[in-house]
């Protein structure tokens, strides 16, 4: 039988454990062992973004990572984005400007969005453009999309103001 | 096949395992995992990750040289304010590498070790004479080597590195006052965008001269070259427009790059001597 390697890491904010082969990647282990499917594969090759998630508070390609390299660390997907309270105001604030058309990068998308955002509430929408460089949109819905994040990005300014 | 797996905490047991056994070392992974799913590079019986070791992480200043460690990201070197201070052209660098969420993730050591004659950060480190330090296990006990970036490829992803050696850091003189360095790169996107050429030149800027001149070509030749023949005629010597256009067709001259798909080996000179031109203007601009 192939190696397994058995890891241990924090999903969505709870402990778990798992086996994985060495070479899988971490968004084959989110789909494939923990049907966390809103990750989505799509180029496979790190141009794309629709795999993003969040590693350590830090946006990454998914499909370029190691599942291995999960170990010991803070995996946050776009599953782990919803809280009690109900939607993230990113996810929110793409509904509210329709920055969804077909759907398929909006994971991405919006686990991009909270990187940034969470890393810089001031982020300019220069800023916005220069960091969704790694997010495709085939629908080419850019525009709106860009619209939601300066959105949040300047309510979280409001609220941080006195 | 990968027969065992590895995740060392210290340099000394990652040397170990690397001295025993055949070992594929594991940073980013954002190289390798395209490599080894496109079978363009095989796993080794062991997969090492580096990760857990904190020692080959981060950078720090002292003596007057700057340490990176191998495992640092490009986004620690573009959003390290020491660095931004001290050498510009690192950070001005990083911002053109890949796309966010893969600067997030790759470190400068997988950069170096990919060993591709298009990396972008490899052309920076050649300007600023960095070398890089290799440790191994010998007789009981972790050995370390420096290498000059400059002689540490030996073609398009081989280096001299041999395979029980670790890359640990990048080390490099800080500049002194009125160093300046350059970086440019040509491709058809600003992002996620594999040199076509990139290019970088350096020196101390005096009287619309260039001393200590220090110019780097990459994806122009096997492996990311120092234009020395270029360095030396620019040494010293006012950058008059007649002196930057020899420049710009000796850097061509000095170079070999190769048709693909990205570009036509004829294209690519071109592109290297426009790019020449621009980045000795760029210098120019900076002395005004």
């Amino acid at each position: 039988m192939s190696l397994q390697v058995p890891i241990e890491f924090t999903l969505n904010g709870r402990s778990t454990r798992v086996t994985v082969p060495p070479d899988m990647s971490a968004l084959a282990m989110l789909r494939d062992k923990f049907d966390l499917t809103g990750t989505k594969l799509a180029c496979g090759e790190g141009e794309c973004g629709a795999c993003t998630i969040l590693v350590d508070d830090v946006s990454v390609n998914s499909c370029l990572m190691f599942a291995v390299d999960c170990d010991g660390r803070q995996v946050q997907t776009i599953e782990g984005l919803r809280t009690d309270q109900g939607l993230d105001p990113i996810q929110h604030a793409f509904v509210d400007h329709g920055a969804i058309q077909c759907g398929f990068c909006t994971p991405g998308m919006i686990m991009q969005a909270k990187y940034l955002v969470q890393k810089n509430p001031a982020v300019s929408r220069q800023e916005i453009k220069r960091n969704l460089e790694g997010n495709l949109c085939r629908c080419t819905g850019y525009r709106k999309i860009v619209d939601a994040i300066a959105d949040v990005a300047s309510s979280l300014n409001n609220v941080d103001t006195p | 096949m990968i027969e065992q797996y590895a995740a060392p905490i210290s340099i000394e047991e990652a040397t170990r395992v690397m001295q025993e056994s055949n070992a594929t070392v594991l940073a980013g992974g954002t190289d390798l995992m395209l490599q080894t799913e496109s079978g363009k590079q095989q796993f080794g019986s062991t997969l090492v990750n580096i990760r857990h070791i904190n020692e080959i992480s981060g950078i720090s200043i002292g003596n007057n040289r700057i340490r990176i460690g191998a495992l640092t990201t490009i986004s620690e070197i573009l959003g390290s304010d020491k660095l931004m201070e001290l050498v510009p052209v690192l950070a001005q660098t990083a911002d053109h590498f890949a796309s966010s969420q893969i600067r997030n993730n790759a470190t400068v050591g997988g950069n170096l070790c990919n060993a591709s004659p298009a990396g972008d950060m490899i052309i920076p480190l050649l300007l600023l004479d960095a070398e890089a330090e290799l440790a191994s296990w010998s007789k009981g006990g972790v050995v370390t080597r420096l290498v000059p970036v400059a002689e540490f490829f030996s073609g398009p992803g081989k280096t001299h590195k041999r395979d029980d050696e670790l890359l640990v850091a990048i080390e490099f003189p800080v500049p002194s006052f009125g160093f300046i360095a350059y970086f440019r790169k040509s491709g058809p996107r600003p992002a996620l965008e594999i040199s076509t050429i990139s290019i970088g030149v350096a020196g101390a800027l005096e009287k619309e001269a260039l001393h200590a001149t220090r110019m780097a070509i990459g994806a122009a030749a096997p492996i990311p070259l120092r234009a020395r023949r270029v360095e030396a005629l620019l040494e010293g010597k006012p950058l008059h427009s007649a002196l930057i256009s020899e420049a710009a067709d000796l850097a061509a001259d000095e170079t070999l790059p190769i048709d693909d798909v990205r570009a036509t080996a004829w294209y690519r000179k071109h592109l290297i001597r426009v790019f020449t031109i621009r980045l000795l203007n760029d210098v120019i601009a900076s002395s005004d």
